[in-house]
């Protein structure tokens, strides 16, 4: 026998399902009245700092499919790579932003500033990026991802350094297609699969 | 310790296999390659936080919130509440809890949504709250109706409320479903089934609570959630190996 570790364990996911717009964007899903406005409609106010840029894709499933139902949550640092709640942030940098699919289109776009390059805890320097997290009906635990810029150095990201298959790295990158305006598409399973994170 | 330490890599044995063929959407929607696993980075390690200021005094009463109290819903009615923990044992204070569900005839309130079972109209079916400092959370709402839903040919829903759990770190972002407690679907229902260790699937079926519930007016069920943890050591922040 030995001495109890004393440690819980995390309570498993189940799928967001169908119906994850009811419960997390409900003016969105035509639930309306219910709270003033939906949680997260943007990730940044009027006089953020930095560049703002639009990021716009489509999440395709195993067949090609671009999916319509899906909700995806993003979290970023602000312009100078400082995170809403440490010191120094920008006040009128959320972080947050709260977006779906679109219903017809299965396009989603994401209004933001261009974070900056963020310092890790043991002198690491990440290349500017944003956390996405990627749920739906059929995804069983939420997909975690993160969206790079081709216009930044990113040639010594650590986390980007750690896919040893090069060309997938380029997944995780979005190109831009004019000024301030980005494409980032998600591919869940097949060619051209993007890197889902386990951090 | 500071909310800045490293989170517990995530187990993900305990969690469902992406993959689960009896649940059909499954098959084309799971990667096929390995996630790619490192150590939490500042990015996963800190997060949104919501305050009270964001919510509306009737946010975590589904009976009454979609009428704004000018009406009760239809159903049995329940009390929904727990606490949010970390792997520490340590309660999640001041964190978003998200649940919505189906109303007491097993129908949502979506456009996608063609069940017999009428809507109600007094029933919108999502509600919110702030754990307090104890990490604790409540809801007022009524049971839920099971339903029928396209996936083999007669699959059936338990009763069941979905819960979304902030925690305090973008990594600790959690989707789940509550059961409950006595449900004959639960053994049946594919999605239930995705988790693979059945006493990881327990811990998603809340009990009864008779001692919290209030006679001739809503019956109690407690539903406690635990999120990832960080890691409790003063060796951070230092150059890598030393």
């Amino acid at each position: 026998m030995t001495q109890p570790l004393d440690i819980l364990v995390e309570t498993p996911s189940q799928t967001a399902g169908p119906y994850v717009h009811i419960g997390c964007i409900p003016t969105f899903a035509g639930v309306e009245g219910v709270y003033p406005e939906d949680l997260g409609l943007s990730p940044i106010e009027d006089g953020a700092q930095g560049d703002v840029i639009t990021i716009v894709g489509s999440i395709y499933d195993g067949t090609g499919w671009a999916m319509r139902d899906a909700m995806l949550e993003s979290w970023q640092a602000d312009a100078a790579g400082v995170y809403p709640g440490q010191d120094g942030a920008d006040p009128k940098v959320s972080g947050f932003c709260r977006f779906a699919a679109d219903k017809d289109s299965g396009e989603f776009t994401l209004r933001t500033v261009k974070p900056g390059a963020i310092k890790g805890r043991s002198g690491q320097v990440f290349a500017p990026h944003i956390s996405l997290w990627i749920v739906a009906r059929g995804i069983n635990i939420g997909l975690n991802t993160r969206i790079y810029f081709e216009d930044e150095d990113n040639s010594a990201d650590p986390l980007l350094a750690r896919i040893e298959q090069r060309p997938r790295v380029d997944t995780l990158i979005a190109k831009k297609t004019e000024d301030g305006t980005y494409r980032f598409d998600i591919r869940l399973q097949g060619e051209g699969e993007t890197v889902f994170l386990d951090l | 310790m500071t909310d800045t330490a490293a989170l517990m890599p995530r187990r993900r044995e305990v969690h469902p296999d992406p993959y689960y063929p009896d649940y059909k959407t499954s098959i084309t929607r799971s990667p096929s390659l390995p996630l790619l696993s490192m150590e939490s980075t500042p990015s996963e390690e800190t997060g949104p936080r919501f305050g009270h200021n964001k919510l509306g005094a009737l946010d975590n009463n589904l009976i009454c919130n979609y009428t704004q109290g000018k009406a009760l819903a239809v159903g049995e009615r329940i009390r929904v509440h727990g606490r949010v923990l970390d792997e520490l044992g340590r309660p999640v204070p001041h964190t978003l809890v998200e649940i919505w569900q189906a109303n007491a005839g097993g129908r949502y309130r979506h456009i996608k949504d063609t069940y017999f079972a009428p809507l109600d109209p007094n029933f919108g079916g999502c509600g919110r709250t702030i754990t307090d400092e104890n990490g604790y959370y409540e809801f007022m709402t009524i049971r839920p109706g099971a339903y029928p839903w396209p996936n083999r040919a007669n699959d059936w829903r338990p009763m069941h409320i979905h819960f979304s759990i902030f925690g305090h770190a973008f990594g600790q972002r959690l989707i789940s479903q509550m059961y409950f407690q006595g449900d004959p679907l639960i053994d049946l229902c594919p999605i239930a089934a995705t988790v693979r260790d059945r006493s990881q699937l327990d811990r998603l079926v809340a009990p009864l609570d008779m001692q919290n519930s209030r006679g001739m007016d809503y019956l109690a069920y407690k539903f406690d959630i635990v999120l990832r943890g960080r890691r409790q050591t003063m060796f951070e922040n230092k150059p890598e190996g030393m």
